[in-house]
């Protein structure tokens, strides 16, 4: 049994008032600061990732790229892990509606006449890097060597990890900026970027740059790759938005 | 462990969190706990080499996401949960004494405090702040890419910052719940002594006991505030 004290009898309680409505602030403040933030704050994040990579050397390696709002790059892949696939096995086949079927060691590719551009890495989802260097071989160059006969109008990429594809019209493939690439960086492309050769379609989203890349058929129609079969726009140029159709 | 005068803290324990609030608490603490598991096998590079599968990790992540609000519509919806409403009202509001207890981090003013303190109601505020801009900014980013590329990067950017504000305060949280036991073991059973309350929350205790004591005067039959054995009835998911 409570002891008889006169003085408690008279707290107030706690929860009928009194004090200001600091909570009920913060949790708006913060909701507006989030509003605010996705529809202004691409120049904000822009301007604090070229902060950040002034301070920290580049933006892309170490845990300095993990601080938010650094562009750095988000390691994708759809499998459990990175496929293997060493320089010596590697192999590009360009196959399908063409008059010379290719199969092209790394070598070969490397012994054709490179092209060199310096892009934006633009995620759909809303990361970039700028200022990517690439090199390798135009898929112009490729189809070129090629010849895809009448009739064909797409191209379907496939992957070493076994799953993911894309897909590009021939049209689209034969704009300048799209790249069967093997440098990236100044350095070999590396495993967690797709290496030893990807895809890089430059005035695309990422995933249309096909990481690991195996093979290119040369197909009559595009057959939408994965995360096109996922909601996302199979043309995906950069800047482009595909209207209320999305996985949600 | 209560410095107090042993006569100020006896008694039958008091219901501090009832049913409905760690149900809450846990399904919450469960979703957040899987947000932040995922988010950060999306965020990580390293770990995509080691899980990958980023198709299904996302869709995990946003299922968790598009559930985070369910648990505390379910439980405000009908009308119920008086103790929770109650308890939000409390976390709402910070009187000018309680700043001076944060001012001097914990050192003066502590017999002061009710059933929160201000360091409390400040995590409460921001990390609900900090998820309610995670849920709008993940549904921008959900949309894949139906929304403004600029949109879709701000999202992105908010994403990100106010994910890390919950992935320290929810850190902070565990640590300060692992220094305290008597206060997780209460968000685990419910009830906690009043020799607890009478060092942490003096002026909860104080309310209590009015509250107990207006009680047995309008009905001498009944001294608890709550019914004895609705304490731990109900099962709790999520880690201890």
């Amino acid at each position: 049994m409570p002891t008889p004290d006169s003085s408690v009898d008279r707290v107030e309680p706690e929860d009928a008032g009194g004090g200001a409505r600091v909570g009920r602030r913060v949790v708006l403040s913060m909701l507006g600061l989030g509003v605010v933030g996705t529809l202004f704050g691409a120049g904000v994040q822009s301007g604090l990732a070229r902060g950040l990579a002034a301070a920290e050397g580049r933006a892309s390696h170490g845990l300095a790229g993990l601080i938010p709002g650094s562009d750095r790059f988000r390691i994708y892949t759809v499998t459990g892990g990175f496929p293997e696939v060493s320089d010596e096995d590697y192999r590009l086949s360009v196959t399908g509606m063409v008059r010379h079927p290719l199969t092209l060691t790394l070598e070969e590719l490397r012994a054709l006449p490179p092209t060199s551009l310096t892009h934006t890495f633009q995620c759909v989802t809303g990361w970039q890097v700028p200022d990517v260097h690439w090199r390798g071989v135009r898929l112009g160059d490729l189809l070129d060597l090629a010849e895809p006969t009448s009739g064909a109008t797409a191209l379907h990429f496939t992957s070493y990890d076994g799953l993911y594809t894309e897909s590009l019209t021939l049209e689209q493939a034969r704009t300048r900026d799209i790249l069967v690439a093997y440098d990236m960086l100044g350095a070999p492309v590396t495993r967690e970027h797709g290496g030893p050769v990807r895809l890089y379609v430059a005035p695309m989203y990422g995933y249309k740059s096909a990481k690991w890349l195996k093979g290119i058929q040369v197909v009559d129609r595009v057959e939408p790759g994965f995360w096109e079969q996922n909601g996302y726009p199979v043309n995906a140029w950069i800047g482009s938005t595909s209207g209320l159709g999305g996985i949600l | 462990m209560p410095t107090r005068p042993r006569a100020h803290g006896a008694g039958a324990p008091l219901l501090r969190f009832d049913a409905a609030e760690r149900a809450l608490h846990w399904s919450v603490a469960l979703l957040v706990l899987v947000l932040i598991g995922t988010g950060l096998l999306l965020y990580i590079p390293a770990a995509a080499a080691v899980v990958g599968h980023r198709l299904l990790v996302e869709d995990v992540h946003v299922l968790a996401g598009v559930l985070l609000p369910v648990p505390l519509v379910a439980a405000l919806s009908g009308g119920g949960a008086p103790q929770l409403r109650a308890d939000l009202r409390r976390l709402d509001r910070v009187r000018r004494e309680e700043w001076r207890w944060l001012r001097s981090l914990g050192r003066t003013g502590r017999d002061r405090l009710g059933k929160f303190n201000p360091g409390q109601k400040l995590n409460a505020a921001v990390l609900s702040g900090a998820l309610g801009a995670l849920f709008l900014s993940g549904l921008a980013l959900a949309t894949s890419a139906a929304l403004p590329l600029p949109w879709r990067i701000g999202a992105t950017f908010v994403h990100d910052v106010m994910a890390a504000v919950v992935v320290v305060l929810v850190a902070g949280h565990v640590a300060m719940a692992l220094a305290h036991p008597e206060s997780l073991r209460s968000m685990i059973r419910g009830r906690i002594s009043r020799g607890w309350a009478a060092v942490h929350a003096p002026r909860w205790l104080a309310e209590e006991e009015a509250a107990q004591r207006r009680e047995s005067d309008s009905s001498p039959a009944r001294h608890e505030h709550a019914a004895p054995g609705c304490a731990g009835d109900v099962p709790t998911p999520g880690p201890g």
